[in-house]
């Protein structure tokens, strides 16, 4: 399903899109002597479903965490909308337009559904401790937040959970609700860890219809994921991470053919008969 | 019947209003936010130098009161500062530490002019401003069962003020527990990285519960020293360990549970005491002895209840109880 601007773009690491929202330039973390993330250029299309994949260790959740603010390189660049990244707290950066999820669901357990979708909301008075104390300052947008939660929790079927703590909802629930409490700031840009990870197929295929959906709203996705199948189904773009570095990019068909990212995934001799290797030696 | 006037006499003391207030500061960082404040009773020893230092000085009552906040307040600040970036562990080891530190500094003899060293300031030292305001006769009073002075120390004018001041900051707990900033404060205390990833200025909202309940802690240590006197040693670490004790009896994070179980707190401790006292032969267990008795009953009590009822008495199990 790859969208018609990605036709002029070129299949490398690092290609230059026609509309990048997301930019990153010369990102490097290390960890003591470990390089974990070491990115020469990444570029996100805007309004595009970009998966960010590669084996386990590959650098992705880090990389994620810089960029979201999380954590911070020791060197590179990186703008958001033209904005420069650098030094940006994580909540600026989702105030900027970015929100994220979390590989391990954080919904905040010993608050109600409601609650946690209140708390998603921007731009609340009442969260100002002097205004507070005075009602008629925040209750008019109190109910504005509340109306949008109620939407919204229509969409991802946990309207009738809406009064249960979030502690008590499954694990698919628990995504499902993390990711509709990020839609809460209306946001410009999602950024899912792993949005697939431990939720039943049954659920997997809602959570993948609303993935599309943020993308028919305007949002741009860029998602981490393990699991081929549903890459190849709903992204646009993939974009392949093997020790900190990128190193394969493309439509999902052309990624999945490509040598270098086999052997990332499966080790450099796997297609080599085991057998034929030793009679040649 | 006197055990019965005596347990009614504690659970409507000043005393047992000062730790209420306390409780409720602690309420804002514990129930709330989730910060563990372990040196309470810091905040609650700043708060009493600040104001009897400032009154002996000649401060006005309001100035003096202020004082005492502010100390408090900017011991909130340092105090946040460096460890509200860090794991909730580094504030529990912080301010244990501190708490003890202003102790120690109260009863250092090169402090003596100001603190009257360990042994503090006496009552009669800086009292004299808050009971000449008061409206009640300057002389024992009798309603119902209950004869106190009118103004002086534990006085019915001292009961009101700090049982007006207990339900007046649990009206302000509850205004601000149920706005939009309380619902922040409340995710802090699920998950500080979540709360993040939603805008929110996670370090600058707990610095903000830090300083209230700090500041909170400070007027339940006032109100207390208005009823008693100002002494370092009594605000070592058994009062924190008592302020966190009473408030999960009560429930954490609710509106009355601090008050609730300040009450039952300190009126337990009276029955327990009067009825050993009453029962228990002085050869088996002398005078001296009751008062460490009776807190391991307490103690023993409060294990059952950690077992029993980990929520507290008004707590919300599926809110927050004792293994979360």
């Amino acid at each position: 399903m790859a969208d018609t601007v990605f036709t002029s773009v070129p299949r490398e690491p690092g290609a230059v899109k026609p509309n990048a929202i997301l930019v990153a330039d010369g990102v490097t973390r290390r960890f003591g002597g470990l390089t974990a993330v070491d990115v020469a250029h990444f570029e996100v299309e805007r309004n595009s479903i970009t998966a960010l994949i590669g084996p386990n260790g590959a650098g992705k959740s880090t990389f994620f965490n810089l960029l979201t603010g999380f954590d911070s390189a020791q060197e590179g660049e990186g703008t958001f909308e033209g904005r420069p990244l650098r030094g940006m707290s994580p909540a600026k950066v989702a105030r900027a337009g970015m929100v994220r999820t979390f590989q391990l669901t954080k919904a905040l357990n010993r608050m109600t559904v409601m609650e946690n979708m209140r708390l998603g909301a921007q731009s609340q008075p009442g969260e100002n401790l002097v205004r507070a104390f005075v009602p008629p300052l925040w209750a008019t947008r109190e109910r504005e937040i509340s109306e949008q939660a109620h939407e919204l929790l229509h969409r991802f079927k946990l309207y009738e959970k809406r009064e249960d703590y979030a502690g008590s909802l499954s694990g698919g629930q628990r995504k499902l609700l993390e990711m509709a409490r990020a839609l809460m700031s209306k946001p410009t840009m999602v950024m899912l860890d792993e949005p697939m990870a431990g939720v039943n197929p049954a659920l997997t295929e809602s959570l993948l219809d609303h993935i599309v959906e943020l993308k028919e709203d305007g949002m741009t996705v860029l998602f981490v994921e393990h699991d081929m199948h549903m890459v190849r189904r709903i992204s646009d773009w993939v974009v392949v991470m093997a020790e900190g570095k990128i190193i394969a990019e493309g439509p999902a068909n052309t990624v999945m053919a490509n040598r270098a990212v086999q052997d990332a995934y499966l080790g450099s001799h796997h297609d080599t008969d085991l057998f034929e290797e030793r009679e040649e030696a | 019947m006197d055990i019965l006037f005596d347990v009614l006499r504690t659970a409507i003391a000043p005393s047992t209003a000062a730790f209420a207030l306390a409780a409720i500061g602690l309420n804002f960082h514990f129930g709330l936010t989730g910060l563990l404040n372990m040196g309470h009773a810091g905040f609650m020893l700043l708060g009493m130098y600040g104001f009897a230092i400032s009154l002996q000085a000649g401060w006005p009552i309001w100035l003096a009161l202020i004082a005492g906040l502010v100390a408090a307040g900017v011991f909130a600040l340092l105090l946040g500062w460096p460890t509200l970036k860090l794991r909730g562990d580094y504030l529990a080891i912080v301010t244990i530490a501190a708490a003890e530190m202003v102790r120690f500094l109260g009863r250092s003899q090169s402090l003596k002019d100001l603190t009257g060293a360990s042994s503090g300031i006496r009552g009669k030292d800086f009292k004299e401003p808050f009971e000449l305001l008061s409206p009640f006769p300057d002389r024992i009073v009798e309603i119902g069962p209950f004869s106190l002075h009118g103004s002086r120390s534990s006085s019915w004018w001292l009961t009101v003020v700090t049982w007006s001041l207990v339900f007046l900051f649990a009206a302000i707990y509850w205004r601000l527990a149920s706005s939009p900033w309380g619902r922040v404060l409340k995710g802090i205390r699920e998950d500080e990285d979540a709360v993040r990833s939603l805008g929110k200025n996670v370090y600058s909202y707990k610095m903000q519960a830090l300083v209230i309940g700090g500041m909170i802690g400070a007027l339940g240590g006032i109100t207390w020293s208005l009823g008693n006197s100002v002494q370092p040693d009594s605000m070592g670490r058994p009062t924190t360990f008592w302020i966190w004790t009473l408030l999960l009896l009560g429930g954490a994070a609710t509106v009355f549970g601090p008050v609730l179980g300040s009450i039952l707190f300190w009126s337990a401790l009276t029955l327990v005491k009067s009825v050993a006292s009453a029962l228990i032969p002085s050869d088996v267990l002398a005078p001296t002895e009751l008062e460490p008795f009776s807190l391991v009953l307490v103690g023993v009590t409060l294990m059952l209840l950690v077992v029993f009822r980990p929520q507290g008495v008004l707590g919300n199990k599926k809110e927050l109880a004792f293994n979360g």
